[in-house]
């Protein structure tokens, strides 16, 4: 196909009413209220619901409320998470009834998607998706956050289901098996 | 126990001895008996003729290797039988089907007999609400902990309720809370919550082991599982209480929150701890092995193996496994050079100064290459008796997986081991001068530090170091049984196969390989380096394995004449 090449009219061959429209634009972006954020010092409001970097949680009398399930490493598509297990000889857990906690969690930060898989498939309510969004490091080791780096980045969650306690006051108010302590 | 029941053999059958049933509306002919957990003769029950319908029926504490208790009830089914006339014969249909009389009320399919013209039904919506009731019992005082629990991912009260469970429960009162972490022995920890009381465990212990160790304590919702007092769950078969288990009430203190089962990768194999050969899945992940099973073989192990077999598997992952080929007094290093050295060595040695001492350890297609290389090297051979202790149900006083393979393929002296003090006279008389070793520590079996330090060639295999292996010229590091492939032959001469489960350590390599790699050199003839090849022609060479192949083992194995 040939597309004829328009002829322009003498108004548009003198090219000032061109150049006057773009100076319009120039003028009208230059006196309106700036948008450019001065990070990092200046910081982005992070909306409700933001899926950033997952942490590990504690509950609140500052047990870990991870039991090494390992549901998440198992649902993470990249494989960021890394779980070591007590294992028969391991360190008792936190809670004296939830039975076990990670030995090792280990999360890759360059790995991870901030899917949220882990948040969602969490029995526990374990592990968050958090609102750091800007994770940086000068190495790659760096960037596996180990789990006690990850619980103190986590902090603490104010949840309302306290499964372990609630489930250890009723054992304690059973007579027939006196609870070991 | 005696394992020596075999499944009724179809052609046998003459047609006085089935009988046809209908399991959800589809006939089906089943044997009218069938042998029992002891090879008793007694009639099918419904879950059988299910099971050979090809319909699953969920149960708990029905297991096909143990008497029937029917205490779960989650079997239950309906089921009719056909109605007679007056003349007690059945009455039919127009269309010339049998009239079915339905029974009012469900049974449990894993105690009731079939007769013949029975219906089964498995998928009406009375059964599915009496599984939902069922399960919902079940449920009641169960802890739901499966975040914490090692039998989540392989526990049948996670699978049915997925199937048959409800989304929220209706229970409002106080669950009844039971011990926790339960000593019961050496290697097994209780879990009372978790338990659904289907004494499994407790049949398994009092009437295959007889060792009547378990018992229920307490009544109603209190019902406990318990040892004796004062006394300890501990013979040698108590781990199989952990697999038998449908919840997560028995774990085993070995794999107790080791690794969660959904990692782990399943590798069919076999035992290597005694002469019997006990069927095994491997587990692993990341070349890591965690735990070993029975696999069902009704001819070897059924569906069970021994506490040591099972737990025999740590030395795998050793750190101090020999992982480096080693070469003293010669410039060669790595797997080429040495094989090439050793070569040019056996190519020199004059007929009968060779002697070797072959592992029943190894393989059968090991064994066999080195049958090969012994007969063209003129060399004598033997191989090293191992016994210990056995009893009457699975573990055999013959400790190596494969002397009868060592037997068959000519390596071993009869009996085994009287060969040896032969081969340490050769040594000192200097009648030897050239020995090799695969897998064993031969100076604890009269060839000591001494006499090997006269050898002008002392090639050794192994896969942990020991005296033998320090004062080897050549070390050659091979693998454990899981390591590689390969077939044994039990002491029933049953050979079964193994496939591969991790990755040995190192530069360790199968012995098959590189012995392939050796008799080719040796012998100047080309040796088939795959196993399938090697295991294929050995069938072809030696009569006891002949009409054998690779292919044809499968994974239950197939006999020979011992």
């Amino acid at each position: 196909m040939i597309v004829k090449r328009p002829e322009l009219s003498w108004t548009e061959r003198l090219y000032l009413p061109a150049i006057w429209n773009g100076i319009k634009v120039t003028l009208r972006h230059f006196l309106r209220r700036k948008v450019t954020m001065q990070y990092p010092e200046q910081r982005w409001v992070v909306p409700e619901g933001y899926r950033g970097a997952p942490y590990l949680v504690r509950d609140t009398e500052g047990h870990t409320k991870c039991v090494s399930c390992q549901l998440c490493e198992f649902v993470c598509p990249p494989k960021a998470i890394r779980i070591v297990p007590p294992g028969p000889d391991g360190p008792p857990a936190d809670r004296p009834n939830a039975e076990k906690m990670p030995l090792e969690f280990e999360i890759n930060m360059l790995r991870c998607i901030f899917c949220g898989f882990c948040q969602e498939v969490c029995p526990e309510e374990a592990i968050f998706l958090m609102k750091d969004y800007s994770l940086t490091g000068t190495r790659r080791e760096e960037m596996i956050y180990n789990k006690e780096k990850l619980l103190a980045l986590g902090g603490s969650h104010q949840g309302r289901i306290q499964k372990w306690t609630f489930k250890l006051e009723e054992a304690r108010e059973q007579e027939v098996f006196p609870v070991k302590t | 126990m005696a394992i020596t029941s075999s499944p009724t053999d179809p052609a046998k059958v003459s047609p006085a001895d089935v009988l046809t049933v209908t399991v959800n509306g589809r006939p089906i002919t089943v044997p009218r008996t069938q042998p029992d957990w002891e090879g008793r003769m007694v009639p099918t029950t419904m879950i059988q003729a299910c099971e050979a319908a090809g319909v699953t029926v969920p149960h708990y504490c029905y297991h096909p290797r143990l008497p029937v208790a029917g205490n779960c009830r989650m079997c239950l089914v309906e089921y009719g039988v056909p109605a007679l006339g007056p003349d007690r014969q059945p009455l039919r249909n127009p269309d010339g089907s049998l009239i079915i009389n339905k029974s009012p009320r469900p049974a449990i399919a894993c105690a009731t007999p079939v007769s013949a013209g029975m219906a089964i039904y498995t998928d009406t919506p009375n059964v599915r609400a009496m599984r939902e009731g069922v399960l919902e019992f079940l449920l009641i005082n169960h802890p739901l902990d499966c975040p914490i629990c090692d039998q989540a991912g392989e526990c049948k009260l996670q699978e049915y309720s997925l199937e048959y469970g409800q989304a929220a429960s209706r229970f409002v009162e106080t669950k009844v809370h039971k011990p926790k972490a339960v000593d019961l022995g050496p290697r097994i920890m209780l879990d009372d919550e978790r338990c659904i009381l289907c004494t499994r465990c407790i049949r398994f212990t009092r009437d295959v082991v007889k060792d009547d160790a378990l018992g229920i304590v307490n009544r109603g919702s209190y019902n406990t599982i318990a040892a004796y007092p004062g006394r300890q769950f501990d013979n040698n078969y108590t781990l199989n209480t952990v697999d038998i288990c449908p919840v997560g009430a028995l774990t085993s203190k070995d794999f107790r929150f080791k690794m969660r089962v959904w990692f782990l990768k399943e590798t069919k194999s076999v035992c290597t701890s005694c002469a019997r050969g006990c069927n095994t899945l491997i587990g692993s992940r990341e070349n890591v092995i965690y735990r070993l099973t029975p696999r069902d073989n009704p001819e070897v192990n059924q569906s069970w193996m021994c506490d040591f077999g099972r737990l025999n598997y740590k030395w795998i992952g050793r750190e101090d496994r020999l992982r480096e080929v080693r070469a003293r007094g010669s410039g060669n290093t790595g797997w080429t050079g040495a094989l090439g050295e050793i070569a040019r060595r056996l190519r020199a040695a004059p007929q009968g100064c060779v002697a070797l001492i072959a592992s029943a350890r190894l393989t059968n297609e090991e064994l066999y290459l080195l049958g090969l290389l012994a007969r063209h090297l003129g060399a004598m051979t033997d191989s090293i008796p191992r016994t210990g202790d056995f009893d009457h149900i699975l573990v055999q006083a013959d400790k190596n997986p494969n002397s009868a393979g060592a037997r068959l393929l000519g390596l071993a002296a009869e009996p085994m081991g009287s060969r040896l003090p032969a081969i340490a006279d050769g040594i000192r008389a200097g009648a030897i001068r050239t020995l090799l070793v695969f897998g064993e520590d031969v100076t604890s079996r009269g060839v000591n530090a001494d006499l090997l330090a006269r050898l002008e060639t002392l090639v050794v295999s192994d896969v942990l170091p020991n005296p033998t292996t320090a004062a080897a010229h050549f070390l050659l590091p091979g693998c454990a049984a899981a390591e590689k492939r390969g077939s044994f032959t039990n002491f029933q001469g049953r050979v079964q196969r193994f496939p591969k489960a991790v990755e040995p350590p190192g530069d360790a390599r199968p012995e098959a390989e590189f012995l392939a790699d050796l008799v080719t050199a040796v012998t100047g003839q080309k040796w088939p380096t795959s196993i399938e090849g090697l295991f294929n022609h050995m069938a072809s060479s030696v009569p006891a394995f002949a009409g054998l192949t690779w292919a044809a083992l499968g994974d239950l194995g197939r006999s020979v004449a011992t």
